[in-house]
């Protein structure tokens, strides 16, 4: 039997979108650029996307900035915005972000720190949430850019947002300043939470395709109207400007279908949480266990769990072996050969970092799947405890 | 057995299935390497006989390891190609010689056939050492090096180790 525990790592794309999608890849292949009716009926198709996306976001259809991924949707916000404003006001830059951020925010920063610019990283309480009076302490009036993740992609825990935004705001008015500006990496969070941007308060949201049971190589940054950015990615003037290269029709299609699909997907939410609360409680009663991060203000789907004396590794390898798919923030698993970043700012032990799992569900999670899970894996822990030195 | 791809068949039987994992009661020599930080610690125990000519061999060996699959695996051939040979035999064993039992490993996973070797070293160290026997030179460089890497590490991650004590300790409270 398989059963996959991975849905923060990847989802399978929905049958619904892969049909919107299948077109596209066959007879209406045409440039959205060329004016005649192939390109035009691309062209229309993108536009219908973009304004599937804008509802779900409540923002106008040219605040929708499509990208390859993610990764280079946050890229766009972070280089973008930082170099747009110092272009316009000469100032000594300085960003404020989470310790707990995607690699794809931490390393476009650190590569903005190698060239200058100043960086500080908000630790994260014990539950894995910022304090928002964090912010307001390290703003200061060359702060250009305030990075957020919404919900963070291992421990699933939901940071304050609209709190940070109103402090962002506040010290905008006062200081009259067009900046920070404020932008939230919103992936592990579009299929679960409220992404509003006008409620949110942000500047720049950045969302992913392949997270939400739409294809891969996708992804899109909500850019508001007037935010101080500019391109990286320079050509034929794709995307308003800001992001150049004929566009993905068949992945921007899959997309808008997969964003346009999260409001009729309600009702498993609370097959979800059900899968997640039971999950918890079955295995805390295994020895040595440990969930990581808070409860409270925590994705549905996401289960961070680790076992006294037991290394994530060996565990999520034994657990591949029963055809069960999860993840693990174990340094084992990194090329770094560090644990997670993200456990790490949690101040867990290096015990409870290396012996991470992270099981995160999905629309397609059945109960089955979860049986299985709850049958195998305390078998498992054991097996491996019983190889460690570590005896509790 | 299910196919991997980034892993040898070997591998994967090695670590499925561990024979000589375990503890040693009274063994006649221990070897430590490892640190939590890292995410790999391994214990290597030793049970030395007497040959009929006289000549110290390994009778058993155990081991017990927190760490990856392959941490697991190079454990797991290290205690068994060690058993029934003679010290000076057992010494030839090296990181490389872990590789080939295992039909390879990953280049990012080298380092736990590396640390595999070193338990060994120092599991020989510690009996030659206690039995007041003769310690090889090269055997001692090698132990040198070994505890000058763990004190540097241990440095390196102080404010880590200490609470990892605690939280271990902690844990036993509970249960």
């Amino acid at each position: 039997m398989k059963a996959y525990f991975d849905y923060a790592a990847t989802t399978p794309i929905d049958p619904r979108v892969l049909r919107a999608m299948t077109p596209f890849l066959k007879k209406e292949f045409g440039n959205a650029s060329s004016i005649h009716q192939l390109g035009q009926n691309a062209r229309i198709a993108i536009d219908q996307a973009r304004e599937k996306i804008a509802q779900f976001l409540n923002c106008q259809i040219q605040e929708i900035i499509f990208t390859g991924s993610a990764t280079e949707a946050n890229n766009l916000a972070i280089f973008g915005s930082t170099k747009r404003i110092i272009k316009d006001q000469p100032i000594n830059p300085h960003i404020i972000t989470t310790e707990i951020e995607h690699h794809s925010v931490l390393h476009p920063i650190e590569k903005l720190r190698t060239d200058g610019v100043k960086a500080t990283f908000i630790s994260p309480q014990k539950n894995g949430i910022v304090d928002p009076k964090d912010f307001k302490k390290a703003l200061t009036k060359n702060t250009v850019l305030v990075s957020v993740i919404y919900a963070n992609n291992e421990i699933g825990a939901i940071q304050p947002l609209k709190e940070i935004a109103g402090i962002i705001n506040g010290f905008k008015q006062s200081q009259k300043s067009k900046f920070p500006v404020f932008h939230t990496d919103a992936v592990q969070a579009i299929n679960y939470l409220d992404c509003d941007v006008k409620k949110l308060g942000v500047d720049l949201l950045t969302l992913s395709g392949h997270k939400i049971c739409g294809p891969k190589g996708i992804g899109a940054l909500f850019v508001k109207k007037d935010a101080p950015i500019e391109a990286l990615i320079f050509g034929g003037g794709h995307e308003f400007g800001l992001r150049s290269g004929t566009e993905n029709v068949p992945g921007i299609v899959g997309l808008g279908e997969a964003i346009e699909m999260i409001k009729g997907h309600k009702k498993d939410l609370n097959k979800i949480i059900d899968f997640r609360d039971r999950i918890i409680e079955s295995l805390l009663k295994v020895r040595g266990a440990e969930i990581s991060g808070g409860i409270e203000n925590r994705l549905p789907n996401n289960i961070n769990i680790s076992f006294a004396g037991v290394e994530g590794e060996s565990l999520l390898m034994a657990l591949d072996q029963e055809g069960i798919f999860v993840s693990t923030g174990s340094a084992c698993s990194s090329k770094d050969l560090k644990p997670s970043h993200v456990l790490q700012a949690l101040g867990l032990s290096p015990n409870r970092a290396h012996g991470s799992l992270r099981i995160t569900l999905g629309r397609y999670t059945t109960k089955k799947e979860v049986d299985y899970l709850l049958k195998k894996l305390p078998v498992i822990v054991e097996k491996i405890r019983a190889i460690s030195p570590f005896k509790i | 057995m299910k196919k991997s791809n980034f892993y040898s068949k070997k591998v994967m039987e090695n670590f499925r299935n561990p024979k000589n994992y375990g503890e040693i009661k009274n063994p006649d020599g221990v070897g430590k390497v490892g640190n939590i930080y890292c995410g790999d610690v391994m214990w290597l125990y030793l049970k030395v006989g007497k040959k009929q000519g006289g000549q110290d061999y390994i009778k058993d060996a155990k081991f017990q390891t927190y760490g990856c699959l392959a941490a697991v695996a190079s454990s797991n051939v290290l205690a068994q190609s060690i058993k029934n040979k003679t010290i000076d035999q057992a010494l030839k064993t090296d990181r490389q010689k872990i590789v080939r039992e295992l039909d390879g490993l990953p280049p990012l996973k080298i380092h736990c056939s590396v640390l595999a070797a070193d338990a060994l070293y120092e599991a020989i160290y510690d009996y030659l050492l206690k039995n007041k026997k003769k310690i090889p030179d090269n055997l001692l460089k090698k132990h040198l090096a070994i505890e000058k890497e763990k004190k540097e590490i241990e440095k390196r991650y102080k404010g880590w180790t200490e609470m990892e004590k605690k939280s271990l300790k902690n844990e036993k409270n509970k249960f």
